[in-house]
């Protein structure tokens, strides 16, 4: 009994301990973080594209060069993810007012085989008419698709089908470095903020 | 005889009480809210040789305000996806959350092809406390 209780005692204190010392031994500086995505170190540039624009022309990344891009990367029939991103994106857009001049929304289709251009513009106008889309053909979109580390799987649905796709989003500076990832699910206040940074800089 | 061990007795239990109330009340520190994982050189050539190699568990855990920053490191000499995002040799991502929830995330090196982070709250009730440092404490013990 005695010594279950002098056990007891011995595990209580090195708890006490190992709460007050052990919960990291990175020896990492604790600041805090300047953005609410993830922050790459160093920043890479950001791979060009080689695609068709939903405004008619070439879509490339160089075209954004001194604004800040928000890069997505989906299709018009997703019901889950994508018009949740594509919404919080204007949102966002409208918060930072005169400011959202500085920011591009880019958004890539995985699914070439029903996104067009023009459907593609008629979609993305119905959250905000700056958004460009990019579309091209299967092997164009792999090939942005596998630089930028974004993975689309095609899923059967009965006679249809649909995509279970990357719902990240990359946040790519003035100068066109792939600075952040946002995962899905952040707030437009979130995009406001780590948006105002970059466009500071 | 009888008076030494209840006096034995009374101090073992005391102990427990004074032990309990430190691992209760004490706030719980942290030296860094980094929580690492790295890719080591040769990885890649490793796994082209047909090792299996798993660096990312499918689970990580993390806590408001102790840790909860992710952090990945690439020290391999190749590209690698890594957890959500592709990463370049000797780049790092340095993710934080600020909200308690379970986020999932696609991940294709994990056969499971997803990667879960739970993010509790923070421990801020004596009840919490002690359950974080036993969580704590059996998971450093492996």
């Amino acid at each position: 009994m005695r010594r279950s209780i002098a056990r007891l005692a011995t595990v209580l204190l090195a708890l006490a301990f190992a709460g007050s010392v052990g919960a990291s031994n990175t020896g990492m500086p604790n600041s805090p973080p300047a953005l609410k995505a993830g922050t790459f170190d160093p920043p890479r540039p950001a791979p060009e594209l080689d695609l068709l624009g939903s405004n008619g022309g070439e879509l490339k990344m160089s075209n954004y060069r001194g604004k800040v891009v928000l890069l997505a990367f989906g299709f018009t029939s997703c019901t889950a993810v994508c018009p949740t991103t594509l919404n919080t994106f204007a949102v966002a857009r409208r918060k930072l007012a005169a400011a959202a001049a500085g920011v591009q929304v880019v958004y890539i289709t995985v699914d070439p085989q029903r996104d067009n251009s023009a459907r593609l513009k008629k979609y993305l106008g119905a959250f905000d008419p700056t958004f460009v889309g990019g579309t091209g053909t299967e092997q164009q979109l792999a090939a942005a698709r596998k630089n930028y580390g974004v993975s689309a799987t095609k899923q059967v649905v009965g006679d249809s089908y649909t995509y279970d796709h990357s719902s990240f989003t990359y946040l790519i500076d003035r100068s066109g470095r792939i600075r952040a990832l946002m995962p899905y699910g952040h707030s437009p206040d979130d995009y406001v903020h780590d948006l105002t940074v970059l466009l500071k800089e | 005889m009888i008076r030494a061990r209840s006096l034995t007795l009374s101090m073992l239990v005391a102990a427990v009480v004074v032990a309990l109330a430190v691992v209760g009340f004490t706030p719980i520190q942290s030296a860094s809210r980094d929580k690492i994982f790295a890719i080591p050189k040769g990885t890649w050539a490793r796994r082209m040789s047909g090792n299996k190699v798993e660096i990312l568990p499918d689970h990580i855990r993390l806590t408001l305000g102790i840790q909860d920053i992710l952090v990945l490191h690439n020290q391999d000499n190749v590209p690698q996806i890594f957890g959500p995002t592709l990463m370049m040799p000797g780049q790092s991502f340095r993710l934080p959350f600020e909200r308690a929830a379970e986020y999932t995330f696609a991940c294709t090196a994990h056969a499971s092809g997803q990667m879960t982070i739970v993010v509790e709250p923070n421990p801020n009730t004596l009840w919490a406390r002690i359950r974080w440092r036993v969580i704590d404490l059996l998971s450093t013990l492996g």
